[in-house]
């Protein structure tokens, strides 16, 4: 079948912190470049989910006069608190003791959906051009095999892969440089690191997911500027998570919650542990009285530097999340994700104008902040293997006494994927049931999400095997994907006292939990029609 | 101040709705006015005046309404509107086509399907399809209204002798042509506009097992609807799901059988005057909005269900 | 023909609508705004019926705030030709609008208007009839299929009892049901041509018209929370409270 071709000179899939630097610092470097966004939501900012305290550092060098722009970065932190959680009891821990990388008073607490609709202005004032609505579902590749561009999403296919009336192709867009900047697990970096095998010398990639609540409190109950952590209670020492509440401008906190996907038990239901949370009396008074107004969920990519793929390609790069420039024991990736994209705009620059490799990538990287940044946090997450409480005292060594600087390197070991202990190994968990108030199911949540997929097409969840959740996943794990979903997309039912596994797929949040947990990889995530997925206001 | 309320009828009887409406507008005000207008409706004019509610029936008798063309109505209703202080009808289709064309030629901004008539000029009123109640005042001076049915009970039909007099036709208009009317020849009525609504769930557990909501469908001439999962599961076809992306539907009487109560289909239904749900899971969600709640094994209860119907002598369609 | 096809932009459907703590309305702010849903079926036929040769120019018309004019956009990345956005800032009701619509088919000179029968914020459901009604010309509301002959329209309408046939001459003014078409997506090299084609913009204060709210919004609320009734032991007890105390059987 043949497709409409469009050219420029640089493609972006995905229209986050880190594809939206990379279009505009282009743009400053050469106004003539001509650079498209593609988003698959329905507009920029309806998929991003993110804490978010933000550090200006990337967007002081992008936008230096940001502050003169109308930027939504508004409320500077001005508290920081940090508890330990106990089952009733917390600790609260003094912040100087803290690490200087989970200091926060520079930064400013602020929605990233917001911040990305604002860059988005900015890159369309400089004549970026940006289409939401639009995935991109495919590589396509030139005859040597680099890479040539991307295909856009088929539209208007029903259930089985019929064309419908309203069919409309999907369009091949062929660039010089294409620039992957999908966030986290992203389907088509997922296949180029593959492909490319980008990843090869390099530890298994390690992933959370990420809750975040929004909720409107008293007014006596909040404190603008706050931003408090904690770590604990609801999860067992050898759980990697913890939560953030951020006290944001408008009556509004952002309450969220993060847990390693490397976790063991697959009776253990992320979405669950996070509502429970929400119980524990230090947090209950502060929503209490308040409404929860919004709701979503994302994975966070969380291997640092020692999983950081290649991040170059013959005709492509990786940026951001895509790739996994997150900071973990920051906490936060918008800032290394725009920096990633600053210096691939760089790269690109120069590939165009001198013909220069696109390798130069990686030794502008290597000589930038951002790895200095990366490699001084490489070993936190690492640590964590050895349960919560060793994994403190050795961050502390690590980041307060030596600054990152210890001459050695943890490794990650495992996948995702493979941590998962058979269920009759591990204990069952009950969950206390929700009450409506502080506590939710996932049915009331996705209803917040705004999260719909046009009816009538072909499912966007993929199972490699159709009878692995039943005749494999089931017996050995209970079928975990009923749990780690925050979303129920997934849901065992009975058919005439038969099992069935069923897929709601258009609850989908576009997380990729599943794509990354799934135990025998059986689930791949790809992209639905366009302008499906959540509709996430000031995520 | 008087009220003058548009009839709606087939020249031969008076449509229900009609009748919810009569309450509503005599909760505006007592001196309640009903202008029908149609082709030999002697019939119809008569019943109408023998609503308590009713105190005075202005009859338009011309083969030019067989069919009620709004080009047509509206002149009529203009010229009879002067002596009152509101105009009103039902927002069913009747209503909704007819309604704005006259309020613009009196130059008044409508108040659209009211369910709540707070005082004669203050009204509630649904907005962003349920999901929040907008209270409005209205300052015209004259003020056109339509009013929700199901949010008003029928008024009562007998006991009442209002005067009917007999009021001229007006000018036919050249611009529309009625050409015909196809009741829909479905033996189940709309989900949309049904009075009464069966739906079931992912509890239903086969497409082969709704015949047993079919069945009394039937017999309580219900339109069918379907929670999500259930058309999710291929049990039923999209058109029957009730909830976010499918219809609000606001029946006298829903009931929701095998289906746990996700906030999707509750946003899709809740509005419905009585709610019934049969579900053997007596935490589902679905009780917490229901008028009546019945835990049992829906494959126990249906069956009784259509016996317990079959024993009553007379049911309401 | 020339066709004129109203547009408005209104909360995404899919989005939840939260009502403001103080109760002056609904929270728009950082919120999706789409394109109201019928309206785009109303472009839909407009375009079906310019690709059948029936009609030669589709303008799209918006009124309300400058985001308003996304909306004139994405008509025009699916086939309509050029857009009028007359920018209004705040509430405006559907009698203001039809007397805007008015003045503009005074100008425009359309044999047809198309719109959606009803907008997914307000639920008025007037727009259509009210204009019909100020340029007396015939309305077909609730439109689920259209039929152009040569000096009218024959139009399937949407009613309570199943459908009904009437024939509108032109010119006239249609109200769409989804039922009507299955709307088409924008492709990519649409949307960029749209992005070149004109839309004027016309203040709508410049027009000489009152549009001046009439009706005063005095408070939005949540609806009530609907409380749990009883449980009832057995289906004998149901029907009988279904016959006897509800009467709704």
């Amino acid at each position: 079948m043949s497709r409409e071709v469009m050219e420029y000179d640089v493609v972006i899939v995905g229209g986050g912190p880190s594809g939206l630097a990379t279009a505009i610092k282009l743009k400053q470097l050469n106004k003539d470049i001509n650079v498209c966004v593609l988003e698959k939501a329905s507009e920029i900012g309806a998929h991003i989910l993110s804490g978010n305290v933000f550090e200006t550092r990337a967007l002081d060098e992008l936008i230096p006069n940001w502050k003169e722009l109308n930027s939504p970065i508004k409320t500077k932190v001005t508290n920081e608190k940090f508890l330990f959680l106990g089952k009733k009891k917390y600790l609260s821990w003094p912040t100087w003791l803290l690490p200087k990388v989970q200091q926060n008073h520079k930064n400013y607490i602020i929605s990233l959906a917001n911040l990305c609709r604002w860059l988005a202005e900015q890159a369309e004032a400089l004549g970026v051009e940006i289409f939401p609505g639009f995935p991109a579902s495919e590589v396509l590749h030139n005859e040597n095999g680099s890479v040539k561009g991307i295909a856009t999403q088929d539209m208007g296919l029903d259930k089985e892969g019929n064309k419908k009336d309203s069919f409309e192709p999907g369009m091949e867009l062929h660039a010089k440089v294409t620039v992957f900047a999908e966030g986290c697990r992203g389907h088509l970096g997922k296949q180029l690191i593959k492909k490319f095998n980008l990843d090869e010398g390099k530890d298994p990639q390690q992933y959370g997911i990420g809750f975040k609540e929004i909720w409107e409190i008293n007014e006596n109950k909040h404190e603008e500027g706050l931003v408090m952590h904690t770590a604990g209670w609801p999860l067992d020492n050898k759980t990697y998570g913890g939560s953030f509440i951020y006290h944001a401008e408008n009556k509004q906190i952002y309450l969220g919650y993060v847990i390693g996907l490397d976790y063991k038990n697959p009776y253990l239901s992320p979405f669950d542990e996070f509502q429970r949370f929400k119980t524990h009396p230090a947090i209950k008074k502060i929503i209490e009285g308040g409404k929860r107004i919004s709701y979503g969920a994302r994975a966070l990519i969380e291997g640092g530097l020692q999983s950081l793929p290649k991040m170059f390609m013959p005709g492509a790069l990786l940026v951001g999340c895509d790739a996994g420039t997150l900071n973990m024991p920051k906490i936060k990736g918008s800032h290394t994700a725009m920096k990633s994209g600053i210096i691939a705009a760089e790269t690109i620059f120069e590939h165009l104008r001198d013909k220069k490799d696109l390798s130069i990538y990686e030794d502008k990287f290597k000589n930038s902040w951002l790895y200095e940044e990366l490699h001084a946090a490489r070993n936190v997450k690492p640590s964590f293997n050895w349960g919560l409480i060793l994994a403190i005292i050795f961050t502390g060594i690590d980041q307060i006494l030596f600054k990152g600087k210890l001459p050695f390197t943890l490794r990650h070991k495992h996948s995702d994927h493979e941590t998962l202990k058979p269920a009759n190994e591990m204990p069952k968990i009950e969950y206390p049931k929700p009450d409506n108030v502080i506590t939710f199911d996932k049915t009331s949540s996705v209803y917040l999400t705004g999260t719909n997929h046009a009816e009538n097409q072909p499912v966007h969840l993929h199972l490699k095997n159709p009878e692995l959740p039943i005749k494999y996943t089931l017996d050995k794990y209970d079928e975990p994907a009923q749990r780690y979903c925050p979303v129920g997309v997934y849901e065992i039912q009975l058919e005439n006292n038969l099992p069935k596994f069923i897929i709601n797929s258009q609850n989908c949040i576009h997380c990729k939990t599943c794509d990354i947990k799934e135990p025998s990889q059986n689930i791949t995530w790809v992209t639905p029609e366009g302008g499906g997925g959540p509709k996430y206001g000031n995520m | 101040m008087s009220v003058l309320l548009i009839a709606e009828h087939n020249n031969n009887e008076v449509r229900p709705f009609t009748l919810n409406a009569i309450t509503a507008a005599s909760q505006i005000d007592q001196d309640l006015h009903v202008l029908v207008i149609g082709k030999k409706i002697d019939a119809v004019s008569k019943s109408i005046s023998e609503i308590p509610n009713v105190k005075k029936v202005i009859a338009v008798d011309n083969e030019i309404y067989e069919n009620y063309l709004a080009e047509n109505f509206t002149p009529v209703i203009i010229k009879h509107s002067e002596n009152y202080s509101h105009i009103v009808c039902s927002a069913n289709t009747f209503g909704k086509n007819l309604m704005p064309r006259v309020a613009a030629l009196l130059d008044t901004s409508q108040v659209s399907d009211i369910i709540k008539v707070i005082s004669p000029d203050t009204f509630l009123r649904p907005i962003y399809a349920g999901n929040a109640f907008a209270t409005v005042k209205s300052n015209d001076k004259k003020k056109c209204i339509t009013i929700r049915p199901t949010s008003f009970d029928p008024a009562q039909t007998s006991g009442g002798s209002a005067e009917i007099i007999k009021a001229e036709k007006e000018e036919a208009t050249s611009l529309t042509k009625f050409i015909k009317r196809e009741e829909v020849k479905s033996d189940r009525p709309e989900l949309g506009t049904a009075r009464i609504v069966i739906s079931g769930g992912r509890g239903m557990a086969s497409g082969e097992n709704f015949k047993l909501i079919t069945a009394i469908a039937d017999k309580l001439n219900a339109a069918i609807g379907a929670s999500r999962a259930a058309v999710d599961a291929g049990y039923i076809t999209n058109d029957h799901q009730v909830g976010q992306t499918g219809k609000v539907v606001v029946p006298d009487l829903y009931i929701a059988v095998g289906i746990s109560g996700a906030i999707q289909h509750l946003a899709g239904m809740k509005e419905s005057k009585i709610i019934v749900a049969i579900n053997k899971d007596g935490e589902a969600p679905i009780f917490s909005v229901a008028d009546y709640g019945l835990e049992a094994d829906l494959f126990e209860a249906l069956p009784q269900f259509l016996e317990e119907l079959n024993k009553l002598n007379t049911i309401q369609k | 023909m020339k066709i004129l096809v109203a547009v408005k932009r209104v909360i995404d459907y899919n989005v939840q609508v939260r009502v403001k703590e103080d109760g002056t309305g609904v929270v728009t702010e950082n919120v999706k705004m789409s394109t109201n849903p019928p309206d785009d079926n109303a472009i839909e036929e407009a375009v079906k019926i310019k690709e059948s040769g029936k009609a030669k120019e589709i303008v799209a018309i918006t009124v309300g705030e400058d985001k308003a004019q996304e909306t004139v956009r994405k008509a025009l990345a699916v086939g309509a030709d050029r857009g009028i956005h007359i920018k209004v800032d705040g509430t405006i009701e559907p009698l203001a609008v039809s007397k805007i619509l008015q003045k503009i088919v005074d100008k425009e000179k359309p044999d047809l208007i198309f719109m959606g029968k009803q907008a997914i914020d307000d639920d008025c459901n007037q727009t259509g009839q009210m204009l019909a009604a100020l340029l007396n010309w015939p309305q077909a509301t609730f439109a689920s299929k259209i039929e152009v002959k040569d000096k009218s329209l024959e139009v399937t309408r949407e009613v309570d009892e199943g459908l009904e046939t009437i024939e509108v001459n032109i010119p006239a003014i249609v109200t769409c049901d989804l039922r009507l078409n299955e709307p088409r997506y924008a492709s990519l090299p649409n949307i960029m041509k749209a992005k070149k084609k004109p839309i004027e913009q016309i203040n709508g204060s410049e027009l000489g018209i009152d549009i001046k709210p009439r009706i005063e919004q005095i408070k939005v609320e949540e609806p009530p929370k609907r409380k749990a009734g009883i449980k009832v032991a057995s289906v004998a007890e149901l029907v009988q409270k279904l016959k006897n105390e509800a009467k709704v059987i």
